[in-house]
């Protein structure tokens, strides 16, 4: 309860403080929509030129990547953690977070909120209705309660890769590049995998999950038989993940020694 | 000139500390270019060519493309907009340099050790995993490196401008992030220009992205030929000229209403 209460309060404070720099949200939301057009513009040029992708069709395509939007919004705009190794660990914010009553790791998701971000999964869902009302895929009942599972799911897997890259920080204090190019590779999880050689696939699927993110997952929508069994590990996966980097990250956090100050 | 060469030895000096994390970058970038290959790959299918590249082409196209973007691409226009949002840039220009060309040359440094720090070996690394078509021919080299020397010019002067805005919009994270977006796509770093439907090209014909990414893997790809890669390389060398244009008129206006927000 007084971690709802505490992440209540602090939304709050971040819109006031958001809202006074309205532009700047407007560009910022301006810009996510634009990376978000980029991927539509690959996909759209790439079919300009073939039929299928590995027996995927272009509307299948837009289908997974409308989908892999939503939980990518979610985690950007709750753990937005990228920058966690220059402006916590080298320059000594940890040091106050630690003395601060809830878990630190929960303290740094809400000062680094990044609301606006979930702009990105309106246009996602809308990107996955357009394609899927091409498509006429069937619709179930539980089809939304299915929808929900598998996004919490993928938001998990996302931020369970993060916060374990993130935690490396701990351990080794130089600057680290891997963020911004984990960002890249968690492309690869909105193709289809049957695309990739084994050791990609297998890569995607068990050690950086990405594909639990959106082909899987989408792939149950898509009525695609063959992979309604990773379409269900996707909720398994992300808590799995989830789990070990909490831990991994409380391991980091007694090895902290502070640097900075 | 002394203090513009020191500049960059520095800003290499700087990096040269930092190296070890470029060799878990190299690792990240193989795997990248790895997705692409096979992307790519399943795109070609069974069609030997699409709009004038093979599939080896098409590989080698991808791996330029991501080992060229680590010398050109730099992020003073991050720093710019911190300087100038610490108050730190008041300071900058009371120095006997010009800021700009100090910034551009601290990028410089950091693009050569990238280059020799990261896309050589990177570029060795891949050749191994992934079949690649190197040119076979002295002078294709020489109008590479040429061109890729354009590209870093006209990609630093982007990131200038984009830094210089700071001064005009206060906080442009947002400009930054949307910048590197359109820069990725419309320079040819994800799709070759040649791709999009024609239209496309040719609205994209009078902006300078495609000079930053395109022509240099064209170039090496050895897809232009005689007269198209010497128009090429004159596109880009027009584009780093008309740059200078709005560059030298932003800073004048920038200098001249600077609001120091703290410091």
């Amino acid at each position: 309860m007084y971690y709802v209460s505490m992440f209540i309060q602090y939304a709050g404070q971040y819109m006031k403080t958001r809202l006074q720099y309205r532009a700047d949200v407007l560009v910022e939301i301006f810009s996510d929509f634009l990376f978000q057009a980029v991927n539509l513009i690959f996909i759209l040029v790439v079919f300009g030129h073939t039929q299928s992708l590995s027996g995927w069709n272009q509307n299948e395509i837009i289908f997974i990547y409308g989908f892999f939007l939503i939980p990518f919004a979610i985690f950007g705009a709750f753990f937005n953690i990228w920058d966690f190794n220059e402006r916590y660990i080298v320059k000594g914010e940890m040091d106050r977070i630690l003395t601060r009553p809830i878990h630190s790791l929960f303290q740094i998701t809400l000062e680094r909120m990044e609301l606006e971000s979930l702009f990105g999964a309106v246009t996602g869902f809308a990107v996955m209705m357009y394609a899927g009302s091409q498509l006429d895929l069937p619709f179930y009942w539980h089809d939304p309660l299915v929808f929900i599972l598998f996004t919490v799911g993928g938001v998990l897997v996302y931020a369970g890769i993060f916060i374990m890259i993130a935690s490396i920080s701990f351990y080794s204090d130089s600057r680290t590049s891997i963020m911004p190019m984990m960002y890249n590779i968690g492309n690869y999880g909105r193709y289809p995998v049957d695309i990739y050689n084994k050791a990609i696939r297998f890569v995607l699927t068990w050690i950086l999950p990405f594909a639990f993110v959106g082909m899987y997952p989408a792939a149950y929508f898509l009525r695609k038989e063959e992979w309604y069994t990773y379409a269900f590990l996707t909720p398994v996966v992300g808590v799995a993940f989830f789990l070990i980097a909490v831990f991994v990250w409380n391991q980091g956090v007694k090895q902290y020694r502070g640097a900075g100050n | 000139m002394d203090k513009y060469i020191e500049m960059v030895r520095i800003r290499f000096l700087m990096m040269l500390a930092y190296r070890t994390n470029y060799y878990s970058g190299i690792l990240i970038y193989s795997i990248n270019i790895g997705a692409y290959f096979f992307l790519w790959s399943a795109i070609y299918g069974d069609k030997g060519n699409i709009q004038g590249l093979s599939v080896l082409q098409m590989s080698t196209y991808v791996a330029v493309a991501w080992m060229a973007r680590a010398f050109y691409f730099n992020n003073i226009d991050r720093e710019i907009a911190l300087e100038i949002k610490e108050g730190k840039v008041a300071v900058e220009l009371l120095r006997p340099y010009h800021y700009l060309g100090m910034k551009t040359m601290q990028a410089f440094g950091e693009g050569v050790f990238r280059l020799l720090f990261f896309s050589m070996p990177g570029m060795i690394f891949i050749a191994f995993v992934f079949p690649l078509e190197f040119p076979g021919n002295a002078a294709t080299w020489i109008f590479f490196a040429l061109s890729l020397v354009f590209s870093f010019i006209i990609n630093t002067q982007i990131n200038l401008l984009t830094g210089i805005m700071t001064f005009f919009l206060f906080n442009n994270d947002g400009l930054i992030r949307a910048k590197r977006v359109v820069v990725d796509l419309f320079s040819g770093l994800l799709l070759p220009i040649s791709f999009y439907p024609g239209w496309a090209q040719g609205v994209m014909q009078y902006f300078p992205f495609q000079a930053i990414s395109y022509v240099p893997n064209m170039i090496f790809t050895e897809a232009y030929k005689g007269n198209e890669l010497l128009q090429a390389l004159l596109y880009q060398g027009i584009w780093a000229i008309l740059l200078l244009i709005p560059i030298q008129l932003l800073w004048m206006l920038a200098k001249k209403q600077m609001v120091i927000q703290g410091g």
